[in-house]
C-alpha cells in the first residue's frame, strides 16, 4: 500500500454510482457535519445497502414473533439465534442467500454461501453439526439452468464435504420463475454449551482488535452494494464480485476458533462477511457502545498496491475480526499458528463511539459507529404497496377446463418423474451427509434427523417453501410454508422449537413487489404465533429480478425441532407387510397451484389450498403425541404433488424395502382432485394392525380427522380403482428422472 | 490395547473414529497430531478420511511428507497394524505403503451413499469375525476413490489376495452398477502383501451403530482386537 493515499474528490456521479440517494446523502452529511470524503462514502455506501442495513424491511420484519422463553439470543442481535435444548445445550442455526453471486459463478458462488454461514455458527462458539439449503431454479429444459444447477450442487458439495459438516436436507425446486435468478439459500445449524457461546461484541477500551483466517485480497470488493441491485446484462462483468472459497482454510478457523472461544481468551467476534473489515468492526463497536480504531495498513494482504477503500470493502472469505481481552494476545496468537493461519493486531477499542480508521497513524475516516448501523442511524423506509393485478387474475380457475379421461397410472409416472417431485439423489449424493456420524435421518424423508450426543435427544430439522403458493397467494402461501416446516419436523418426531428465515424477492421499490413481501411476512408471522415457533433472525434477499420478470416471492423457512428421544425418529416410508394405512386431516377439491397442473397442464394459476392453522396445529400436536406414545410405525406430510405422489413415496423412498400398498380411499371426489390436489393438514401415517384401533381412537379423542385407507403389502401400488401400478415403475420414473434430464451438463457459462 | 488416529489439520472423519473406537469398540485411543512424531505407543494406527492438507493438489499429495506419516511409514514396515479408510487409503498410496494410485471417480463427482462390500477373506487381521463372502453396508463419501491399476498390478494383487473388500450388489454379485466410483475389478479395499496395512474407500467408522444405519463397520474394527490379541504367526496375514 502506498505511504501516501490521495482521496479522490466526491462527486454527484460518484454517490449515485454507490447506490445512495440524495436523501441518503444529505443525512450522511448531517451526521458527519461536512462532506464525506471517498474512503467514507465507500463504507456508507455498504453500511447502508440493502443487504447490510435492512432498510426497507426492517419495519416489517419487527412484527414477526421475535419472543420464547428458550431463546437465548435476540432475533439479529447476534451472528446467529441460539435456543436452549436442555443439558446446558443450545442449538445455533441461520439461514442465508447467496442468490446474486451464484446466478454470475455458481459454483464460487454457492461455495462462499455455505462459508459465510458455517462461520456465523462458529463465532457463536458452537460446532457446526449439520448443513442444509434451499434451492430454487429455473427449468431444466434450459442449458444454462442445467449448467447453473451443476456448479451451485459442486460448490454446496466441495465447501461443506471438505469442511466436514454433512449436508443432510433441503429442497431442490424448479419453476421458470427462477430461470435468470437462481434463489440459493444455505442454513447451518451448531451446538454449543451455554456457557461457551460467544458474542460479536468489541467493548473495554485498550483491548486489542485482531484480524485472524486468511490475507485479505481484491475478492468481492462491494458485494453487498452488488446483492442490492437487480441482475442484468452487465451483471456478468460483476464477476470480480464473487468471492472465493477456500474450506480447508475455514476448517482450520474453525478448530481454531472454537479453542479462543472455549479458553475465555476474547470479549467477542465477528465474521467478516459482507462489506468485510467495515461491517464486523462497526457492528462490534456499536453492540459494545464503544469505538474502535483500525490500523488499515496493519492488515494482512495478499496483493500489492491495494488502496485503504479497497481493504475496507474486501469481502475475500475466511477471516474473523477478534475483540481480544487484553493480555490474551500472544495465547491467541499461538493458537493461531498451530493451525497455520495469520492472526494480526490491526487496532483497539476505544471510548469514543467512533469507527476510526487510520493509515500510517493519519485518520482517513472517522465515523461515528452507530450511526451505521441497523437500529441506529440507517435509514428505515416503509415503502408503498400495491396489491399487483395478477392475483385476481390467476386465481381464476374453472375446473371443467380439466378433462378427467386420463391413464391415471401414467399421469402418476409422469408425476414422480417431473423435476420437482423426482428423487434428489444426483444433487445429495454429491453432498457428504454423514460426517460426524450423527445423521439418524439424511436427505429424502419429511425433515432431517441428528443425534445428540450423549444425551438421549435428538434434533429435526427442515428447509421449505413452496414459491408458487407464494406468487399466487403471498399470505397464505407463507403460513403453508411454516406449516408445512412444522409438519415436517412433526413427522420426523420432533416438537417445532424456533425458525431462521431468508426472505427472497424482487426490487422493493416496485410497490407490486413490496405488497408480496408485506403480506408473506404477515403470513409468516401469523402462522408462527400459532406454531410457537418464533423467528431468531435470518436474511433478506431483495432486487432478485431481470428485465424479464421476478422471481416467485420466496421466503424460505428453516425450521429446528427438538425430539425428545431417539425413539421417536419416525421415517416417512412404509415399514412392514399388513401394517394399516391411516390418512389425517380432510381431501377437498382443490387443484389450484398445484404439481399436477404445472406438469400435466402447464398453468401457473388458481387459488392455493386454504389452511386453517388452529387445525393444522391440533394435528400436529396429535401425532406428536401418537409418534411418542409408540404408536406410529411412519408418517408422511401429504404434500406437493397430493395423495397419490405421497403414498408412492411412502412405497418406494426406502429403495432397499419397497412396500406395495392397497388404498380405498372411498372419496367422491373428482379423481384429479383425490390423487393431486394438495390439501393441507394431511399426513399418512400406518400403524402395526395391534395398533390400529388405539391409533383411531387417539385422533378421534384429539378431534383429528382420520381415516383408515388401506393396508401395506404386495408389490403394487393400488388406489381405488384408478391407479394399479407396479413398484418397478414407480421406481424406474422416480429415481431414474434427474439423472437423465441433468446428464447433459455443459461445463462452460451458458447464456441464455 | 491402544489405537491411535492421525489428524492431518483438514483431517474431518478423526473425531468420528476416535468415537467410534472409544465408545463403542470401548478401546483406549488418542489422536496423533501431523506435526508430531510419536505414535504414543499406539498399537494400531488409524488414518481417518478428510481432506489432509486441503487436498486442492491431489489427495494425500501433501501428507506423505508431514512428521507424523515417516513415524507410521516407520511402524508399518516394523509390522505394526496401520488402516487407512478414505482419504487415509490415499494417503497410504502416495507414501508408497500401498500400491496403486486413487483416482477422481469414474463420474467426476463426489458420492456418498450406502455401499455393499463383499468380504474376500476372513483370514485378515481385519477381518476375522467375519465370514468370506459376507456382505457388509459400509458408506462411502469420496470424489478420488477410483482405484487405478496402472501398471497392470491389480492381477498381482488379486493372485496374491490383496483385494479384501469389493463393491457388490445386495445380491453378492460384482456389477458394474454397484461400482459407485469407476475402481478397477470394483476394489474398495486392499492389503499390503504382509497384510498388516489395509486401504479402503468406506468408512467403516460410520457403520458402527443401528441409528446411524449400519453396525457392520464395527466387525472390522472388532477383528482388529482379536487380531491383535492373538497374533498372528509370522509371514500370515
Amino acid at each position: 500500500m502506498s505511504a501516501k493515499f490521495k482521496q479522490p474528490k466526491v462527486t454527484a456521479e460518484m454517490v449515485a454510482n454507490h447506490g445512495l440517494n440524495k436523501e441518503e446523502y444529505r443525512k450522511i452529511k448531517e451526521i458527519l457535519g461536512r462532506e464525506p470524503n471517498f474512503t467514507e462514502l465507500g463504507i456508507f455506501s455498504v453500511m447502508w445497502s440493502e443487504h447490510c442495513s435492512y432498510k426497507n424491511s426492517i419495519a416489517l420484519l419487527k412484527t414477526l414473533p421475535r419472543e420464547g422463553e428458550a431463546l437465548l439470543t435476540g432475533a439479529g442481535e447476534e451472528n446467529a439465534g441460539a435456543v436452549d435444548i436442555g443439558h446446558g445445550l443450545a442449538v445455533v442455526f441461520k439461514i442465508e442467500s447467496h442468490n446474486h453471486p451464484s446466478a454470475i459463478e455458481p459454483y464460487q458462488g454457492a461455495a462462499t454461501g455455505v462459508g459465510g454461514i458455517l462461520r456465523d455458527i462458529f463465532t457463536m462458539g458452537a460446532r457446526p453439526i449439520a448443513s442444509l439449503n434451499s434451492l430454487h431454479f429455473g427449468s431444466p429444459d434450459n442449458p444454462r439452468v442445467r449448467y447453473l444447477v451443476d456448479g451451485v450442487v459442486r460448490g454446496i458439495g466441495d465447501y461443506g464435504n471438505s469442511f466436514g459438516v454433512p449436508t443432510v436436507a433441503g429442497e431442490v425446486f424448479f419453476d421458470e420463475a427462477y430461470t435468470a435468478n437462481p434463489i440459493i439459500n444455505a442454513m447451518a445449524v451448531g451446538i454449543v454449551k451455554h456457557s461457551d457461546l460467544a458474542t460479536a461484541t468489541a467493548a473495554g477500551e485498550g483491548n486489542p482488535i485482531m484480524i485472524v483466517g486468511s490475507k485479505t485480497g481484491r475478492d468481492g470488493i462491494h458485494g453487498a452494494t452488488f446483492a442490492s441491485e437487480e441482475l442484468s446484462d452487465a451483471s456478468q462483468e460483476r464477476r470480480p464480485a464473487v468471492q472465493i472459497g477456500d474450506p480447508f482454510t475455514e476448517k482450520l478457523l474453525l478448530e481454531a476458533t472454537l479453542e479462543i472461544i472455549r479458553q475465555d481468551l476474547i470479549v467477542g467476534i465477528q465474521d467478516m462477511g459482507a462489506a468485510g473489515i467495515t461491517c464486523s468492526s462497526t457492528e462490534m463497536s456499536a453492540r459494545g457502545e464503544s469505538g474502535i480504531e483500525i490500523h488499515i495498513d496493519k492488515v494482512p494482504v495478499r496483493e500489492t498496491g491495494m488502496t485503504p477503500y479497497e481493504i475496507l470493502l474486501s469481502e475475500s472469505q475466511e477471516r474473523m475480526l477478534v475483540c481480544v481481552k487484553k493480555g490474551c494476545e500472544e495465547r491467541v496468537q499461538a493458537i493461531f499458528d498451530k493451525w497455520g493461519l495469520d492472526s494480526t493486531i490491526v487496532g483497539h477499542v476505544t471510548s469514543d463511539k467512533m469507527m476510526t480508521v487510520k493509515l500510517h497513524g493519519e485518520v482517513i475516516s472517522r465515523i461515528p459507529s452507530w450511526d451505521l448501523v441497523l437500529g441506529g442511524g440507517v435509514p428505515v423506509y416503509h415503502r408503498e404497496t400495491k396489491r399487483p393485478a395478477y392475483l385476481d387474475e390467476l386465481a381464476k380457475l374453472n375446473l371443467t377446463d380439466y378433462d378427467l379421461s386420463r391413464d391415471w397410472n401414467d399421469v402418476l409416472t409422469t408425476m414422480l418423474a417431473s423435476p420437482n417431485l423426482c428423487y434428489k439423489g444426483w444433487v445429495f449424493e454429491q453432498y457428504d451427509s454423514m460426517v460426524r456420524t450423527n445423521t439418524a435421518v439424511g436427505p429424502g424423508s419429511d425433515a432431517a434427523v441428528l443425534r445428540i450426543r450423549k444425551t438421549d435427544k435428538a434434533l429435526a430439522m427442515s428447509t421449505d417453501c413452496n414459491g408458487r403458493y407464494c406468487y399466487l397467494n403471498p399470505r397464505r402461501g407463507a403460513r403453508i410454508a411454516v406449516a408445512e416446516a412444522a409438519r415436517n419436523i412433526v413427522c420426523s418426531g420432533g416438537r417445532p422449537l424456533a425458525i431462521t428465515n431468508c426472505l427472497n424477492f424482487g426490487n422493493p421499490y416496485k410497490p407490486e413487489i413490496y405488497y408480496t413481501f408485506s403480506e408473506a411476512v404477515k403470513g409468516m408471522g401469523e402462522a408462527c404465533r400459532v406454531f410457537n415457533t418464533p423467528v431468531t433472525g435470518g436474511n433478506v434477499s431483495f432486487y432478485n429480478e431481470d428485465p424479464a420478470r421476478a422471481v416467485f416471492p420466496t421466503p424460505t423457512i428453516g425450521m429446528i425441532g427438538l425430539v425428545e428421544h431417539i425413539s421417536h425418529i419416525t421415517t416417512q416410508w412404509f415399514k412392514d407387510d399388513g401394517d394399516i394405512i391411516f390418512l389425517l386431516g380432510n381431501t377437498k377439491e382443490e387443484l389450484g397451484a398445484s404439481e399436477y397442473l404445472k406438469v400435466i397442464h402447464g398453468h401457473t394459476k388458481g387459488d392455493i389450498p386454504d389452511i386453517d392453522l388452529a387445525e393444522e396445529k391440533k394435528t400436529q400436536d396429535a401425532l406428536l403425541s401418537a409418534i411418542q406414545a409408540g404408536l406410529v410405525k411412519s408418517a408422511h406430510d401429504v404434500a406437493d404433488g397430493g395423495l397419490a405422489t405421497a403414498l408412492a413415496e411412502c412405497c418406494i423412498t426406502n429403495r432397499i424395502h419397497v412396500r406395495g400398498a392397497s388404498i380405498e380411499a372411498g372419496s367422491t371426489l373428482r379423481p384429479d382432485c383425490l390423487l393431486f390436489g394438495e390439501s393441507q393438514s394431511r399426513v399418512i401415517v400406518t400403524a402395526s394392525p395391534d395398533n390400529s384401533d388405539k391409533i383411531e381412537s387417539h385422533f378421534t379423542q384429539a378431534g383429528v380427522a382420520i381415516k383408515r385407507i388401506g393396508s401395506v403389502g404386495g408389490s403394487r401400488l393400488e388406489i381405488d380403482d384408478l391407479i394399479d401400478v407396479s413398484l418397478d415403475n414407480l421406481i424406474d420414473a422416480y429415481y431414474l428422472a434427474m439423472d437423465r434430464f441433468m446428464e447433459k451438463i455443459e461445463t462452460a457459462p451458458v447464456t441464455t | 490395547m491402544k489405537f491411535g488416529v492421525v489428524t492431518f489439520p483438514g483431517s474431518n472423519c478423526d473425531y468420528d473414529t476416535y468415537a467410534a473406537v472409544r465408545f463403542i469398540l470401548g478401546e483406549e485411543v488418542e489422536f496423533l497430531w501431523h506435526k508430531s512424531s510419536d505414535l504414543a505407543g499406539s498399537d494400531v494406527v488409524i488414518l481417518p478420511g478428510g481432506f489432509s492438507y486441503g487436498d486442492y493438489l491431489r489427495a494425500g499429495a501433501i501428507a506423505r511428507f508431514s512428521p507424523i506419516m515417516q513415524e507410521v511409514v516407520r511402524f508399518a514396515e516394523a509390522g505394526g497394524i496401520v488402516i487407512g479408510i478414505c482419504n487415509g487409503f490415499q494417503v497410504l498410496t502416495e507414501v508408497g505403503l500401498l500400491p496403486g494410485a486413487l483416482i477422481r471417480n469414474s463420474h467426476l463427482r463426489f458420492a456418498c451413499k450406502q455401499t455393499t462390500l463383499r468380504v474376500e477373506r476372513s483370514d485378515t487381521r481385519f477381518t476375522s469375525g467375519c465370514d468370506k463372502g459376507e456382505l457388509l453396508t459400509i458408506p462411502i463419501a469420496h470424489g478420488e476413490g477410483n482405484y487405478y491399476d496402472f501398471r497392470g498390478d491389480i492381477d498381482e494383487l488379486e493372485r496374491s489376495g490383496q483385494v479384501l473388500f469389493r463393491f457388490v450388489d445386495a445380491t453378492g454379485e460384482v456389477t458394474s452398477e454397484a461400482n459407485p466410483n469407476g475402481s478397477a475389478n470394483n476394489v474398495a479395499g486392499i492389503l499390503n502383501s504382509k497384510g498388516n496395512v489395509l486401504g479402503m474407500m468406506p468408512h467403516p467408522e460410520r457403520a458402527v451403530e443401528e441409528i446411524l444405519g449400519s453396525d457392520d463397520g464395527l466387525k472390522i474394527f472388532k477383528s482388529v482386537r482379536a487380531a491383535f490379541a492373538t497374533p498372528h504367526p509370522a509371514g500370515q496375514a
